[in-house]
């Protein structure tokens, strides 16, 4: 039954099929509750991708797939069941129904458990612009031609560009839908393409151990006309790589850290894993009972907002069928509320934020839309001026946060900031500290925001961390 | 305990299957593969049923059940690789996916496809009975034995959380060079999580494992369920009166098993082929020459009864192997797939693995073990001044390019004069791959294999896989800590 929606030969998604595939999450619902069911939700996916890859000129992938997918949360007194398929053969399809509704008595009665409730749920939905078919009009040969253009603008930026691990195109376009017992009924279409170029140098500054390094620049949107050029992306990948070459270790020192954009984001996403229900009420968080203090920096106010129209982590609806809203989590350092999808905001004792997210093969859960570190004033130059010397981070590496704790250590590559400019390249070190610390010492937020990615922040200074290196033996002592 | 509806746990491809494969039909589909004039193509038909479950605040809050099925289809032309999936296994939708990944190739000659006939494969993880097929309610009782232990292990236990993981998956594959091969693949992981509070101290802790087996797991001595419960509870008790780690270079001792994590960032992604084809890992042309401490012979070998990371064949038809990449410290092999192997002109390894049929396949490792030295541990231990000893690990990364790799301790002790002491918190090391492999001058003789809970990422894909090494030293390595 849902195979006819999925056999389209073109990678466009036309507007009938969101009423399509909500009618068929709307049929499995009903599927459900005839199979015993007190309640069901349904999740339907329908998608297709493209990724186009180039090495040193030459075609290396290039791959294509149409996918589709139904995802059922099941309630049966007081019980859930989750469960998924992809073999949506209409007798596979109630065999699995039936499985699922079995499924679900085998967990034990949880009172949070239950559909959000009406009143809840949203009704009227924002068209955010999420679709662009120019994305879906890409074809093979043209991904590849960009793909051709952005690698060799990387290989002809400078000589010591010597080898590549390619470039890559892709896109993912499709549409979600969702219904549920409770009267939730809704869907919307997507897409994304993205340009990612990663250039290769030999780097024979150390004859002993011969190294290449690598570096990347990337560019992506939920519409065409918005990318990069290619050629420019491929320069700035170049650029990145060689400025890498004759990476060296430095010593073991407490020293002001400057994280980029690009390595940044991820210290914004850790606060957002510290600060969801779900931690909260699994008490898995140092952040535990400090709503309403102090938990950064003043310069630091941290916003998640769906509903920014045609950006990355934009949403209608979420995934629990409640309307989408602009939270602030952290206001001039002090921690307002934690993202909440309904059942961890009813273990709160509290309503949802309108934060769940929700996979096609698992519960929901709190998550991230547009989460975004406000910008500062000032340029990255003269927040690197004002900093005279210290550590610019470009990359870390590695799973070194313990969020019970906050402990934080992760390996790090950079720059020595030396006379507020970026000097000699830094590799193969850790930067540490406690989290709770670290937030607390953020002294600087540069201007240079962009949006290209959902979780996203400015430049910003660490007034100090721990950046462990070399050091002298001191073992003997 | 309402009763289930049985599971259907046959591949609808397998002989007798609603859309069953036959040798003919395969043919003809890799007949259209290549009528663009692709080199080579080959057929990936998987069916795979998961079940999870997972217990919370002493209840099993959820259960879970996934069931995934389709067909990946590549086409090779040179260094190029078309691929296209269907979940939808009528045949016009595995006609034009067929046709799709064909595409990379533009003219030329194709190969007629070769009749496929069956590789004979051993069985390195015989099952007598899938955990799928078991009552659900004994797996519930698991988690919560897991929970009573933990609890009951210390007052000061405040938080349990235990999962169990279960999958069987069934691969049908043909190859345009006459292969075909059909592989069921159980898997199961248990997990348990522990949180102790004293003081307004908080700390957790976490102990799993699991492999190619049934419930016949959980008989083996300390695996069964509530000796991981008691291992969550006494690594998050251990870790309460943890203090600030060291930062700088100081000598490492890592205990055995878990470890291989270091092997597998340090030396194992490294010496998949794909990266020296390409040149661009830093063991690229070091074939036959020394990467390593001549105390140091690295294998990956699938070929190990039940472990996560064995297989009886590998996702393009080849047979699972022991292959020695580092022999007393010399480079001797790289981990291959197809297209590496011919490249360099020698036999696949048994390397090539993809995630699922929506993934190409790349050269993978299997379990990657550091075999065995002269030390004793205790020896090893005691010969550290000062130095950190290094017991679990949350995992590790690698950048292949420069060698450059971390991994992450969840708990580890100070040594002090050749003897263990204080618990330290969380920390990072970071080394360099081939710098640290020649920094292993003691090499115990305890050799042990990771139960089986480690999942390696390459390109966006997942596979399981093992790692195993006895007790180690490493003269020197920066450690990430915050006491300058």
């Amino acid at each position: 039954m849902i195979s006819s929606v999925s056999s389209r030969e073109s990678a466009s998604v036309s507007e009938s099929v969101v009423p399509e595939l909500v009618e068929v999450a709307k049929q499995v619902v009903r599927m459900c509750e005839q199979a015993g069911a007190d309640a069901a939700e349904v999740l339907v996916r329908d998608g297709s991708e493209l990724t186009v890859k180039v090495r040193m000129g030459q075609p290396e992938l290039v791959q294509e797939a149409g996918s589709r997918a139904v995802g059922l949360r099941i309630f049966k007194h007081g019980r859930r069941a989750v469960t998924y398929t992809s073999d949506l053969r209409h007798r596979s399809l109630e065999s699995f129904v039936a499985e699922s509704v079995a499924l679900a008595g085998l967990a034990e009665p949880d009172e949070h458990g239950r559909l959000p409730d009406s009143d809840e749920l949203a009704h009227e939905l924002p068209e955010l612009e999420l679709y662009d078919d120019a994305v879906a009009q890409v074809d093979a040969a043209w991904a590849m031609k960009q793909c051709l253009a952005g690698e060799q603008a990387a290989r002809g930026f400078d000589p010591r560009i010597t080898n590549s691990e390619g470039a890559t195109w892709s896109r993912t376009v499709g549409a979600t839908a969702f219904a549920t017992s409770g009267g939730f009924a809704g869907g919307y279409r997507g897409s994304y393409a993205s340009m990612y170029v990663e250039p290769l140098c030999d780097d024979p500054s150390d004859p002993a151990n011969p190294k290449k390094r690598n570096g990347y620049w990337w560019t992506a949107d939920r519409f065409l006309a918005r990318l990069d050029d290619p050629e420019a992306v491929g320069r700035e990948a170049a650029r990145r790589t060689v400025a890498t070459l004759g990476s060296k270790k430095i010593a073991t020192q407490d020293c002001p850290v400057v994280f980029d954009p690009e390595v940044g984001r991820s210290i914004i996403g850790t606060v957002f894993s510290v600060a969801n229900g779900s931690s909260f009420w699994r008490k898995s968080t140092y952040l535990l009972d400090r709503e309403g203090t102090a938990i950064a920096s003043p310069l630091v106010t941290i916003v998640d907002d769906p509903l920014i129209p045609r950006a990355p982590g934009s949403r209608p609806f979420d995934g629990d069928g409640l309307a989408t809203r602009k939270n602030v989590l952290v206001r001039g350092g002090v921690l307002e509320t934690v993202l909440c999808d309904v059942y961890s905001a009813r273990k709160l004792g509290r309503r949802s934020t309108g934060s769940a997210g929700r996979g096609i093969g698992g519960n929901p859960g709190p998550t991230t839309s547009n989460l975004v570190l406000e910008k500062g004033v000032g340029t990255r130059e003269a927040l690197l001026e004002d900093t005279g010397r210290g550590l610019y981070v470009t990359s870390m590496m590695g799973f070194g946060f313990n969020p019970v704790t906050g402990d934080f250590s992760r390996g790090a590559q950079g720059f020595w900031i030396e006379g507020g400019e970026l000097t000699f390249p830094v590799s193969e070190i850790t930067v540490s500290c406690n989290f709770d610390d670290l937030l607390k010492r953020i002294d600087r937020v540069a201007e240079d925001l962009d949006l290209r990615s959902s979780t996203a922040c400015a430049t910003f200074r660490v007034s100090h961390m721990t950046v462990a290196g070399t050091s002298p033996d001191q073992s003997a002592a | 305990m309402p009763t289930t509806v049985p599971l259907e746990l046959t591949a609808p491809f397998a002989p007798g299957g609603e859309t069953a494969i036959d040798a003919t039909l395969a043919q003809r589909l890799i007949s259209i593969a290549l009528e663009s004039g692709g080199d080579a193509a080959d057929l990936y038909f998987e069916f795979r049923v998961t079940a999870d479950y997972a217990l919370q605040e002493e209840q099993v809050k959820s259960v879970g059940r996934g069931v995934t099925l389709g067909l990946g289809v590549r086409v090779t032309k040179a260094d190029a690789t078309g691929y296209a999936y269907t979940e939808d296994l009528a045949w016009e939708r595995m006609a034009h996916a067929a046709r799709i990944a064909g595409q990379i190739a533009s003219g030329g000659g194709a190969p007629l496809p070769v009749a496929a006939s069956a590789v004979v494969l051993p069985d390195f993880y015989p099952v007598a009975r899938p955990s799928l097929l078991e009552a659900p309610g004994d797996k519930l009782e698991l988690l919560r034995a897991a929970d009573r232990a933990a609890r009951a292990y210390d007052p000061r236990i405040v938080k349990v959380e235990a999962s169990f993981v279960e999958q069987i998956k069934e691969i049908l594959l043909f190859t345009s060079d006459g292969k075909m091969a059909r592989d069921v693949l159980p898997l199961m992981r248990f997990g348990v999580s522990a949180v102790a509070e004293q003081g307004g101290k908080r700390q957790s802790g976490s102990s799993g494992g699991g492999g190619r087996y049934g419930l016949d797991y959980f008989a083996q001595a300390e695996k069964d369920a509530a000796a991981h419960g008691r291992e969550a509870a006494r690594v998050a008790l251990a870790m309460l009166d943890a203090r600030d780690a060291p930062a700088g270079e100081m000598p490492v001792v890592l205990g055995p098993g878990d470890s291989g994590i270091l092997l597998h960032e340090a030396v194992g992604h490294g010496l998949e082929a794909d990266f020296n084809r390409k040149q661009t890992s830093n063991y690229s042309g070091q074939l036959g020459k020394p990467v390593a401490s001549t105390l140091c012979t690295v294998v990956d070998d699938g070929t190990i009864g039940s472990s996560r990371g064995s297989i009886n064949v590998d996702d393009e038809g080849n047979p699972g192997r022991r292959n020695t990449l580092i022999e007393n410290g010399i480079l001797v092999g790289y981990m291959h797939d197809r297209l590496s192997a011919r490249h360099y002109g020698i036999e696949p390894s048994g390397n090539g693995r993809r995630e699922s049929f929506r993934s190409m396949p790349l050269p993978r490792m299997t379990n990657t073990l550091l075999l065995a030295g002269p030390h004793d541990h205790d020896e090893i231990v005691g010969s550290v001044k000062r130095g950190i000893y290094a017991k679990r690990f949350s995992g590790g990364q690698v950048n292949i390019s420069n060698g450059d790799f971390v991994f992450s301790l969840t708990e580890s002790y100070l040594i002090e004069d050749g003897k263990l002491t204080a618990p330290l918190k969380g920390v990072n090391l970071i080394g360099n791959g081939p710098e640290v492999l020649r920094k292993v001058d003691m090499l115990g003789n305890d050799y042990q294999l990771s139960d089986g809970i480690w999942t390696c990422g390459k390109d966006g894909q997942s596979v399981p896989v093992g790692v195993g090494t006895p007790s180690v030293r490493i003269s020197g390595i920066t450690v990430g800590g915050t006491q300058a």
